[in-house]
């Protein structure tokens, strides 16, 4: 019979810790494309390479908004950086953050500089602002554009490892809690890493399809042929190890998997068997894998990438949900369940979450209104070329 | 209150005790100070000296409550959250574990236990409270430092500066913490800080009918808490988590987690 701890009956964590990974993730994974571009050099992903680098960053504004929302004192939430208990995995965040931040502000602005100038050669207040983005100095050639490129790239590279930091340090606050058996592993670092990079691939396919769509601009081919294998492949990696955790534990058959099977199949199996493995991993791998490895036609493969993305958005979304939540529904006396369905309309409740994450999208378009993250009818390559 | 580490006394104090001082004479010299705690008159009182230390006798537990009461009245322990509670243990024939504590702000047990009577072979009540560990997870896990280790030994929140995060309510392995509808920082017992700064007993072990808990100084060779720890068998909670707490259960059951 179930007992839990009475203070457990009330969920601490809810919707809004739920978010706040997904929206870092969605950061680490948009950033990580845009290196694979400003980095590795892989052009086919031009097209999408500025667009990334502006998601990373609208998204990153917004990351710490649920959190907010979340803290108790949230006036005091400077503490954590004036007065850093450094024992805590949780006190380097605004380090961490602020330092991320600074890095994805000065990548942007030295590998769009060129078109804030563009745009402050105009007149008007859009035309001010953007002079005042460029410091007020509008000279522009090819050594300045040369400079402005390799310093994007050394800040594009060193973005890589903060960005694995940023979003590692996310799944290390999960895993280090030792009384959690659903959330005490090593693994979930690497797992909260590999699922950000997909999450980031996905939200850049579905948004890229979508404003070429409605503003009728022809899609980039090679481009998201491109992001349907890199999604395909770090899909593949981050469900493997999200089954090989739980597959390593259930095999041990120790005392924590009573539990831990109890927790899964009572109050887990729905959003974690049928829909975060079977309907939301498992469908997405075999539509990817037929526009990976079959000959398919443009237009079905980029219907079937959109939907699978789609689809990706939502397991990686249901996996932090299962990982926030699912691990509050185990009460630690290890006797019991609680229960916990977010409110509609309450401070964090889902009007809320609905808001928080629809206002960096909001943002972005503010962003492309300023400077276009989609040039299709450009020509002129607006970033320099990665190679060299 | 939880954070005030002072152990000068103010003068509002002073006068305070002065108005009580017939009252705290007796307290002094009857049963309701703390085992081998000295009081706010002794002329030199180090704190740091101190550790203090708790001991349940789990066998002695009527499962009144009494201690839940108090606790919530010295406290003002919001209704629904527990700085300490009462659980209540049924083994059942087939080896079954049947386990609740008592439903409402005031803690009563009914006497429906929810399972036939005759197939109960074994039934006692564990009171739980903070552990006050050695090496508090919850410590080590607050971002700010709002949650602490005082000089004597007592993990304290200073509410002043909690933020609020409920990350040491997630990592405390004994479901002690909360975070406090009312002040929106995380809240646990703090033995009674306040009270036993003063030589007094913390309110639970006070209001114990039966001296089911028992505290004291574990530094005092010679006191209560050490002499009945030398004397008897006892465990801690989950003491794999590597925590140290300082609450011992004396003659504890296996089934109690």
């Amino acid at each position: 019979m179930d007992f839990v701890f009475p203070n457990e009956v009330h969920v601490t964590w809810t919707v809004m810790i739920v978010l706040y990974p997904y929206i870092t993730g969605l950061v680490a994974g948009a950033f990580i494309v845009s290196s694979l571009y400003h980095v590795f050099g892989r052009d086919e992903l031009r097209p999408v390479a500025r667009f990334s680098l502006a998601s990373a960053f609208v998204f990153l504004c917004f990351a710490t908004l649920p959190l907010l929302i979340h803290l108790g004192h949230p006036e005091r939430a400077f503490n954590i950086m004036v007065t850093p208990h450094f024992t805590s995995a949780m006190a380097g965040f605004g380090y961490i953050y602020s330092a991320y931040l600074i890095v994805v502000v000065f990548e942007i602005w030295f590998v769009m500089r060129g078109d804030f100038i563009a745009r402050a050669r105009g007149t008007g207040l859009v035309a001010l602002f953007c002079r005042a983005i460029v410091l007020f100095d509008l000279h522009e050639d090819d050594a300045t554009r040369a400079a402005d490129h390799r310093i994007a790239r050394f800040l594009a590279g060193l973005g890589i490892p903060m960005a694995c930091l940023l979003h590692g340090y996310v799944g290390f606050l999960f895993g280090s809690i030792k009384a959690n058996p659903w959330w005490s592993t090593p693994l979930m670092f690497v797992i909260f890493i590999f699922s950000a990079i997909v999450s980031g691939i996905a939200v850049l396919v579905f948004h890229y399809v979508v404003v070429h769509k409605i503003n009728g601009w022809k899609l980039d081919q090679a481009c998201l042929r491109s992001l349907g294998r890199y999604l395909w492949g770090f899909m593949i990696i981050a469900v493997s190890l999200e089954l090989l955790e739980i597959l390593s534990i259930g095999y041990q058959q120790t005392e924590e998997w009573e539990v831990l099977a109890e927790l899964i199949d009572r109050k887990l199996f729905v959003p974690y068997i049928v829909l975060q493995f079977l309907i939301f991993s498992l469908g997405p791998f075999l539509m990817l894998a037929t526009i990976v490895l079959l000959r398919v036609r443009d237009r079905v493969h980029n219907v079937v990438l959109w939907l699978a993305s789609v689809m990706l958005l939502f397991q990686v979304l249901l996996m932090r949900w299962n990982v926030v939540i699912g691990g509050q529904l185990l009460s630690k006396s290890m006797r019991g369940f609680t229960d916990y369905f977010p409110g509609l309309w309450e401070r964090e409740g889902l009007v809320t979450a609905a808001v928080v994450f629809t206002m960096p999208f909001v943002i972005l378009y503010v962003f492309h209104r300023v400077v276009p993250l989609f040039p299709p009818a450009d020509p002129r390559p607006l970033d320099v070329e990665p190679t060299g | 209150m939880a954070g005030d580490h002072h152990t000068k006394l103010s003068r509002r104090e002073a006068l305070a005790l002065l108005a009580a001082g017939p009252g705290l004479l007796l307290l002094r010299s009857g049963p309701l100070r703390a085992a081998g705690a000295s009081g706010p008159a002794d002329a030199d009182p180090d704190w740091s000296s101190r550790n203090w230390g708790y001991a349940i006798d789990p066998a002695k537990c009527i499962g009144c409550g009494a201690c839940v009461r108090a606790c919530r009245a010295e406290n003002h322990v919001p209704v629904g959250r527990f700085r300490t509670w009462v659980e209540r243990y049924h083994v059942l024939r087939s080896g079954e574990v049947h386990v609740d504590v008592a439903p409402g702000p005031n803690h009563v047990f009914t006497a429906d236990v929810g399972v036939p009577r005759e197939e109960i072979v074994k039934a006692f009540f564990v009171p739980k409270l903070c552990n006050h560990c050695e090496r508090s997870v919850c410590s080590q896990v607050c971002p700010v430092g709002a949650t602490y280790t005082s000089p004597d030994g007592v993990v304290l929140v200073d509410s002043k500066h909690c933020i609020g995060c409920g990350y040491c309510v997630q990592a405390c392995p004994y479901g002690t913490r909360f975070i406090n509808p009312e002040t929106h920082v995380a809240d646990k017992c703090t033995l009674c800080y306040h009270r036993i700064r003063h030589g007094l007993q913390p309110a639970c072990v006070q209001a114990c009918p039966t001296g089911a808990r028992l505290f004291g100084d574990l530094n005092d060779p010679h006191g209560m808490l050490t002499t009945v720890l030398s004397q008897r068998r006892y465990r801690v909670l989950k003491p794999e988590m590597g925590t140290h707490p300082k609450c011992f259960y004396l003659g504890l059951d296996r089934e109690v987690v």
